[in-house]
Parts: C-alpha cells; structure tokens; sequence
C-alpha cells in the first residue's frame, strides 16, 4: 500500500542498543513517590523493574549487557531476567516507546 | 483524550491522561503533596477562540470569546506554574488556533519551566519555521496537526482556508526534522470517512509518531451541522474495524490511536475519564471547565483563574463537584455494574438530547432515549448532507441549534 519502505517494526533482541526517543520523558514523580514517562498523549507509570531497565537505555548499552547489569546488581539469575527485559522492551518497542 | 493500553507483561502500565489522577513532578510537600494526589494529569489550555479555519465540527461552543475577554500572558504563566505546582503532567495548549496568540512562546516557557508536558495543537495555517524552532527551544514537546481530508481541495472546502494543505505538510516536515514527536488528527466525518486508508499513509509518510482517527463527536458545531457529518452505521464499522486490522500490522511503527462516534456504541464512552477526574479545561477568558463542552449544561457555575487558584477551583468549585463520583447519578446508572467504568458517559450529551444533564447518556444502550438516538442518526445519515454552519464569529450568535429533545422509549 505504500511506495517507499515503510519504517519497520523494531523486534527487540541480545544485541539491540535501545534508547528512549528523545520525545519521550523519564520523570520522577515526587508527589506519589513513582515514575513517570510522559509521552505524546500519554501517560505511562513503569514500576521498580521498568525503571531500573529504561535508566539503562542509553543507546550505548545492548540488550545483554543491561541484563548483565542488572543480574549483578540485584543478585538474579541472567535467563529470568533477559525474559523479563525482553517482554517489556519488545512490549514498549510495539508502542513506539522505545528505539534501537 | 486517548485509549488505556496495558504492555505485555505488566512492567509499564500506559494510561489515558484523563484517567488516574496522579501526582506532581515538581517538588512538593506535606499538605500540598497530599492535594497533588488528586489533581488531574491534564489540562487543556484554550487560548484563543480565534482561528484561521472554519470547520463545521469544531469543539468550541458556539458562543466565541472575543479577543478582548483573553486572558493575560501573567495570567497564564501563572496558571502554568500552579498546574506544575498541583501535580499536572501535561498540558495541551489549543483553540481556536493557539498560534494566534503572540505570547504564545512566554506560555511554553512557563509550561516547560513547571515542567509540564507541553502539547501544541494546531492547524498549522499560520506557523513559520522561525517561529517552531524558538518554540522548541523554549520546551515544546510535542505537536499536533489536523488535517482536514488528505485531499485537498475537500481539505479546503471542509476548512474553508484555501491553501491550507501544503502549509500544514511544510509544517509536519519541520516538526519531525526539528526532532519533535507528531500527532496527526484526523477529524472523520461521511464527507472524508472514504479516506482512512489514505490518512494512515500520511501519517507514516511524514514520519509521524502517532494518528488520531478523530471521529467527530456531537457537541457544539458538530452537533449543530450533525446532518452534514454523520456517517451510516456500516461506514462507522467498516471504518472501526479497519483501524484495528492497520494497528496491529503497524505496530511499532505507528500509535493509532481511535475515537469512535458513540451513536452508533452500545456503552457509553467513560467522557473525560470521569467528571472532575483526572482533567480539566480552561477557556480562552479564565473560565475552568470540567470538559469543553460543560458549558452546554444550565445551572452550573464556572469560577476563573483570574478569581481564585487552580487547585482550590479543582476541589471546591461546584462545577467540578456536580458530576464527580456516582452520588448524583439517576437509575439505571445507579444500580449499573458499569458505574465506575464508564461513569454514566457524558452529561453534555445527556443534557443535549434528553434536556437532563443526570440521565444516563443516550449512548447507551440502557437509556430509554438510545433508540430514538440510534433512528436519529441513521436516517440523517441516509440523507444527503445538509450544507455546512461554518464555524465563525459570524455565524456564532444565530447559531442556535434545535433544543428539542427527543422522547424516551416507553
């Protein structure tokens, strides 16, 4: 349906470097003591995990070496945690809420 | 404003900006913080009355503000630094044509200085590339364009602004080459509903974030020209159903994001999230709102952000207070499982066509009135069109649309 290739959808694996698009804003939220990340009309509230995961998306880092980092730092087995990470990059990815 | 979506496995809850209250990003303490937790997370800032298009479904009631009624810049850097300081998260500064204002950079400033979300919604008639660039240096965050049709010349006709197109794609280019987010909206009625297919396209070809498939929906000018824009049922559906077949096979491309036309629903849309809720309005002359349409409905009083703070007229203002919770509502809402989900639907809807602002919306399908909406809708949309009421000052006094409301089912 469309002459030029469309952008393709971002399927999130070991070696993407996601980041978050700059249009998108990690906040804290003081008021509640959470997180916020505000988005075009749109208003996500991550929990503990997400966050820890979306501090880490700095475009530089791939998808393993977050799981690595944070397997270190909260003493987990890497295989829960890379399922984990990958669901909810993938998850966020579909939405336009991460890049890679 | 936008749909609930749940992400796949629960880490990140993404929720509509009218629905869960939630709280401030600016530092706050004690008691503040404590009323922060109720606020709302957006705000709608119309800033002018004024614009350059005249479509015949637009939102504004129809008694314009004059320019002379405007608010101050003062006062609304003012009323940006109270909705950082009360917890709001974003702001969606709108119309009219929001650009129309020449202060407009002095209300971004502030906006993006309480750190607020910022949102510019515009028809993009009257933007040069100038002006954009200092508005994203100042902290703009975002930006929506209406489009009118994806051709143009109906485009023009619809908006009765010739050369309206190429303006509105020069400024699209801008805003994703200045690095911005964009929203194109997508205002469907039967004289443009053919062209859903051809928005989408639009849409990813300007390297858009996000499309709203705006259906109209019947409150003010719509409501008044509902015999020019409503769609039949089967194109309400084909439609519908199309949009989702795009959104799953765009996914990660493109956010669809639909508003569907609820004559044709069978349960009411929960309008703003709940009354009082989660957002709140604010007219080009101070007035605070509980959505844009409230001023529709008889006997409620408006306070001003010229007169009293936002947060107090947030808890105390009796406008806010007259539909919030379930307390006021009339059967069958009271005794309704759905109370809390959709909240009876909208009063301005309720008032316009059943002449009680406490019925449950005639959306749904246990109003007593949803026949009689139903047949009213189908056999205007079987019809040809009637002839547009452009939205303009001009029009604005003698636009007076028929109040007869219609009888309820026995």
């Amino acid at each position: 349906m469309n002459d030029a290739a469309p952008p393709a959808r971002l399927i999130v694996g070991q070696e993407t470097r996601p980041y978050l698009p700059p249009y998108l804003k990690l906040r804290h939220d003081a008021g509640r003591g959470r997180w916020v990340l505000l988005a075009p009309e749109r208003i996500l509230t991550p929990d503990q995990t997400a966050v820890a995961v979306l501090k880490l998306c700095d475009g530089k880092r791939i998808v393993e070496e977050i799981v690595e980092a944070l397997a270190k730092e909260y003493s987990a087995p890497a295989e829960v945690i890379r399922t984990d990470v990958l669901d909810l990059l993938q998850g966020l990815a579909d939405k336009g809420f991460i890049k890679g | 404003m936008s749909a609930t979506e749940l992400n796949g496995n629960g880490h990140c809850q993404s929720v509509s900006v009218d629905d869960e209250p939630t709280a401030g990003v600016v530092g706050t303490t004690g008691a503040t913080a404590a009323l922060c937790a109720l606020a709302p997370v957006g705000l709608l800032a119309e800033l002018t009355h004024r614009c350059p298009l005249q479509c015949a479904y637009c939102s504004n009631p129809l008694e314009l503000e004059r320019v002379n009624k405007e608010l101050s810049t003062e006062t609304w850097v003012s009323v940006m630094r109270q909705a950082g300081e009360m917890g709001i998260l974003q702001v969606h500064l709108s119309g009219g044509e929001p650009t129309a204002r020449k202060d407009l950079e002095d209300i971004v400033t502030a906006a993006s200085a309480a750190g607020l979300y910022t949102n510019l919604i515009t028809a993009a008639v009257t933007l040069n590339r100038g002006r954009l660039e200092d508005l994203v240096k100042r902290g703009l965050d975002h930006v929506q364009i209406s489009f009118q049709d994806v051709d143009a010349e109906n485009a023009e006709r619809i908006g009765a602004y010739p050369g309206a197109t190429a303006k509105k794609l020069d400024v699209a280019r801008w805003v994703t080459e200045l690095g911005l987010p964009l929203t194109v909206n997508a205002p469907i009625h039967r004289q443009n509903i053919h062209n859903v297919g051809r928005y989408i396209e639009l849409a990813i070809k300007l390297g858009a974030q996000r499309l709203e498939v705006a259906h109209v929906q019947y409150y003010g000018w719509a409501y008044l020209n509902r015999a020019a824009l409503i769609p039949t049922y089967d194109q309400t559906l084909q439609s519908i159903e199309f949009v989702e077949r795009e959104r799953e096979r765009l996914k990660g491309v493109l956010t669809i994001d639909m508003v569907v036309p609820d004559y044709y629903a069978k349960r009411p849309k929960p309008c703003m999230g709940g009354w009082g809720k989660g957002f709140m309005n604010i007219t080009p002359a101070g007035k605070v709102l509980p959505c844009h349409a409230a001023e529709t409905i008889p006997g409620l009083h408006f306070d001003n952000v010229q007169d009293r703070t936002l947060l107090d007229i947030w808890l105390n203002s009796g406008a806010f207070n007259a539909f919030r919770g379930t307390e006021w509502m009339k059967e069958p809402c009271r005794s309704c499982a759905f109370k809390e989900i959709d909240f009876g639907g909208c009063r301005c809807q309720a008032m316009a066509i059943t002449a009680d602002a406490r019925n449950t919306d005639p959306a749904c399908a246990l109003s007593p009135y949803h026949g009689e909406m139903v047949a009213l809708a189908r056999s205007e949309a079987a019809k040809p069109p009637t002839p547009f009421v452009y939205r303009n000052p001009r029009n604005s006094p003698a636009a007076k649309p028929e109040q007869r409301p219609l009888v309820p089912a026995e």
